[in-house]
C-alpha cells in the first residue's frame, strides 16, 4: 500500500513537471520572439523604413510572416542558439579550385537572428547560415560590415522565384552565394560557388544524440554482462522493453530466421530516429530539426534501399522482373515497370514520410506561437497578444503532446517498413 | 517584426549534411551494433533460454518429486502388507507350536498312563502271585499242621498238596 502511494506520487510529480516544462517551453518560444519583436518593433517605430546605404532593407514593418519565421526556425544553421546564447560552430567550406577552409562561426559576430556583423575570408552569416561573397575584389580576412548590411530580395530566375542575399559594403551591392544544394534548382537551390561541410547545428545535435545513445547502450551492454542471470535494473530495465519490442515485433516477424543479421541496422535506425525526434522537441535546447531535414532522411532511406537491394534474393528479383503467374503482355507492359518503380518509391516514401511528419510538427508549433504576433498585430495590440497567448499555450501544449507520440510512431514506422522491405527481399518462396 | 525571406531550406538536400549524417549513422550502426546491440540481443536470448531451462528443470524436479512420493507410498504400503503378513505368519506358527505341544503333551501323558497301567498290572500280577504263594504256604502250613495232626506221616498227601500249589501258581 505504501509503495503504491509512492509510485502514484512519483508519477503525479513527473506529470506535473513535464506539463510545466512544456508550458514554460511554449512560453519561452513566444517569450523569445516577444523579445525580438519588442526590440525590432522599437526599431521600426524609430525608423519606419530602415534601409541601408544600398537601398536594401532587412527590417520589414507591418505584417508578421509566420511561414517565413517557421522556415527560419527549422533550418539548419552554422550557429547554435539556445535562448539568448549563441554557440559558435566550426565552419568547413569547400570551394572548387581553392580547397577547404576551416574557422569558427564565432568570427561572424552574429546577433540574435544569426546575422553577422563581420565578414571573414569573403564569408558572411545571414539568418544563421553562411553565405559566400563571390566578388574577388572583396578583401579577405576579418572585415566589419555593420549591423544592417545584409538583406534578402526575391528575384525570378528562369521563371522560378529565388531568394538572393545581398551585402551592402562601402555603398556597393554585393551578391552573396548561398551554399550548394543538391536539388538541381527544384526547390530554389542548386550548385553555387561553395559547398558547406560545416559542423552545423544538425550535425552537432546528431553527434550529441549518437554520443548519448552510445554511452547509454554501452552501459546497458555492460549491465547485461555484469548482471548475468539477474533481473534488469535502472536504464537497462527502461530500455529493455523498447529493445525487445523492436526485436520481437519488428525484426523477428519480418526477417524470420535471419533476424540477427539485420538487428544492429534496425536498432540503429530506430534509436537514431527516436533520439533525434525527441531531442528536437526538448524546450530550451534550440529545437534542432534533424529528422525533419530531407538530407538526413535521404541518407537513412538510401541506406535502407541499399540494404534491401544487396540482400535481394533470386525470388525477389524474379518477382520484380518476371512476376510468376502473369500473362506476358501484361507482365512486361504493366507489372515489371510498376515493380521497378516500386523499388525506388519505397525508399522515397520512407524519406518523405519521416521528413514531412517531423517538419510539420516543428512548423505547427512555431506557427501556433506565431498566432500571438498575428493577432497582436506584431506588438501593436498587446491586449490581443496576451489574449491569444492563452489559447496559443494550450494549442502548443496539445501539439507537443501529439509530437511526442509522433516521435515514437515515426521511428517505429520507419523501422518496421525497412524491416518489411528487407524481409520481402530475403524471402525465399517454397512454391517455385 | 523582422522578416526572414529564408526559403524552405530543410527540403534542399545538402552535401555537407548528407556527408555527416552518413558518417555518424554508419559509425553508430557499426560500433554500437557490435558493442551493444549484438551483445544485448545475445544476452536477452541466453537469458530467455536460461529462464526456459530453469522452468523445464523445475517442472522435471516436480515430476521427480511426485514419482518419488508415489514410490515411497508404494514402499510404505508394501511394508505394511509385509508386516501384516509377518504378524499373521507369527500367529499361525504360534498356534501351530501350541497345538503341537499340546498334542505331544497329550501323547506323552497317554504313554505315561499306559506305562503306569502296564506297571500297575505287572505289580498287581506280582503281588497276586506273592499273595497266592503266601496264601498257599499259609494254607499248607495250616493244612500241614492239620494234616500233621491227622495225617502225620502220609507222603501221598504231601505230594498231592505240592501238586495243587504248583497248579495254582502256574495260573
Amino acid at each position: 500500500m505504501r509503495v503504491n502511494l509512492t509510485v502514484v506520487l512519483r508519477y503525479t510529480l513527473i506529470f506535473f513537471l513535464t506539463t510545466a516544462v512544456s508550458h514554460i517551453g511554449a512560453q519561452d518560444h513566444h517569450g523569445d520572439d516577444a523579445h525580438a519583436t519588442s526590440s525590432h518593433g522599437a526599431d521600426n517605430h524609430g525608423e519606419e523604413h530602415a534601409t541601408n546605404a544600398c537601398g536594401g532593407s532587412s527590417h520589414h514593418g507591418g505584417e508578421f510572416d509566420a511561414g517565413a519565421t517557421a522556415f527560419h526556425h527549422i533550418s539548419d544553421q552554422n550557429i547554435y542558439n539556445i535562448g539568448w546564447f549563441h554557440f559558435p560552430l566550426p565552419c568547413i567550406f569547400y570551394v572548387p579550385g581553392e580547397g577547404l577552409e576551416m574557422f569558427s562561426s564565432g568570427k561572424f559576430d552574429a546577433d540574435a537572428h544569426g546575422n553577422g556583423s563581420k565578414a571573414y575570408n569573403r564569408y558572411v552569416l545571414f539568418g544563421g547560415q553562411a553565405k559566400r561573397i563571390t566578388d574577388p575584389n572583396f578583401p579577405k580576412g576579418l572585415i566589419g560590415i555593420g549591423d544592417d548590411a545584409l538583406w534578402e530580395e526575391s528575384a525570378t530566375v528562369d521563371g522560378k522565384k529565388v531568394d538572393k542575399v545581398y551585402l551592402c559594403y562601402e555603398g556597393n551591392r554585393i551578391l552573396c552565394d548561398p551554399k550548394s544544394t543538391l536539388d538541381f534548382g527544384l526547390f530554389g537551390g542548386g550548385l553555387t560557388s561553395f559547398h558547406d561541410f560545416s559542423i552545423t547545428k544538425n550535425v552537432v545535435s546528431m553527434f550529441l544524440i549518437v554520443g548519448l545513445l552510445s554511452l547509454m547502450f554501452i552501459a546497458i551492454a555492460k549491465a547485461y554482462k555484469n548482471r548475468q542471470g539477474m533481473a534488469p535494473s535502472g536504464i537497462q530495465g527502461f530500455i529493455e522493453p523498447i529493445f525487445e519490442f523492436i526485436q520481437e515485433d519488428v525484426s523477428k516477424p519480418f526477417l524470420g530466421d535471419s533476424w540477427e543479421r539485420f538487428q544492429p541496422f534496425l536498432m540503429s535506425l530506430f534509436f537514431f530516429i527516436l533520439g533525434l525526434n525527441l531531442f528536437g522537441q526538448i524546450p530550451f535546447l534550440g529545437g534542432s530539426n534533424v529528422t525533419g531535414n530531407l538530407s538526413v532522411t535521404l541518407v537513412l532511406a538510401v541506406l535502407a534501399f541499399i540494404m534491401t537491394t544487396i540482400n535481394g534474393k533470386k525470388d525477389y528479383w524474379g518477382h520484380v522482373f518476371n512476376m510468376p503467374g502473369v500473362p506476358w503482355p501484361i507482365k512486361y507492359l504493366v507489372v515489371t515497370p510498376v515493380e521497378i518503380m516500386g523499388l525506388f518509391i519505397k525508399p522515397l516514401t520512407l524519406m518523405l514520410r519521416l521528413f514531412g511528419n517531423m517538419v510539420a510538427g516543428h512548423m505547427v508549433i512555431v506557427i501556433f506561437v506565431g498566432l500571438i504576433f498575428i493577432f497582436g498585430k506584431n506588438g501593436a495590440n498587446p491586449a490581443a497578444a496576451w489574449g491569444t497567448s492563452i489559447g496559443s499555450v494550450f494549442l502548443t501544449l496539445f501539439m507537443m503532446a501529439i509530437e511526442l507520440l509522433v516521435a515514437f510512431i515515426q521511428a517505429f514506422v520507419f523501422t518496421i517498413l525497412t524491416a518489411s522491405y528487407i524481409g520481402a527481399a530475403i524471402e525465399v518462396h517454397d512454391d517455385h | 517584426m523582422y522578416l526572414f525571406l529564408v526559403s524552405f531550406d530543410p527540403i534542399k538536400p545538402d552535401a555537407g549534411l548528407i556527408f555527416w549524417t552518413t558518417l555518424i549513422f554508419i559509425l553508430f550502426w557499426v560500433l554500437i551494433g557490435k558493442m551493444a546491440f549484438k551483445p544485448i540481443a545475445e544476452a536477452l536470448k541466453s537469458r530467455a533460454n536460461d529462464i526456459q531451462s530453469a522452468l523445464d528443470e523445475a517442472k522435471k524436479a516436480k515430476e521427480e518429486m511426485a514419482n518419488l512420493k508415489a514410490e515411497n507410498d508404494q514402499l510404505l504400503q508394501q511394508a505394511r502388507e509385509e508386516r501384516t503378513q509377518m504378524l499373521k505368519e507369527a500367529k499361525d506358527t504360534k498356534n501351530q507350536i501350541i497345538a503341537e505341544a499340546k498334542e505331544k503333551a497329550k501323547a506323552n501323558a497317554n504313554k505315561i498312563v499306559a506305562d503306569a497301567r502296564v506297571e500297575i498290572e505287572n505289580q498287581k500280577k506280582a503281588a497276586l502271585a506273592e499273595v497266592k504263594d503266601q496264601a498257599g504256604l499259609l494254607a499248607l502250613n495250616i493244612a500241614e499242621k492239620v494234616i500233621k495232626k491227622e495225617l502225620t506221616g502220609d507222603p501221598a498227601q504231601e505230594a498231592f498238596v505240592s501238586q495243587l500249589i504248583s497248579e495254582i501258581s502256574n495260573n
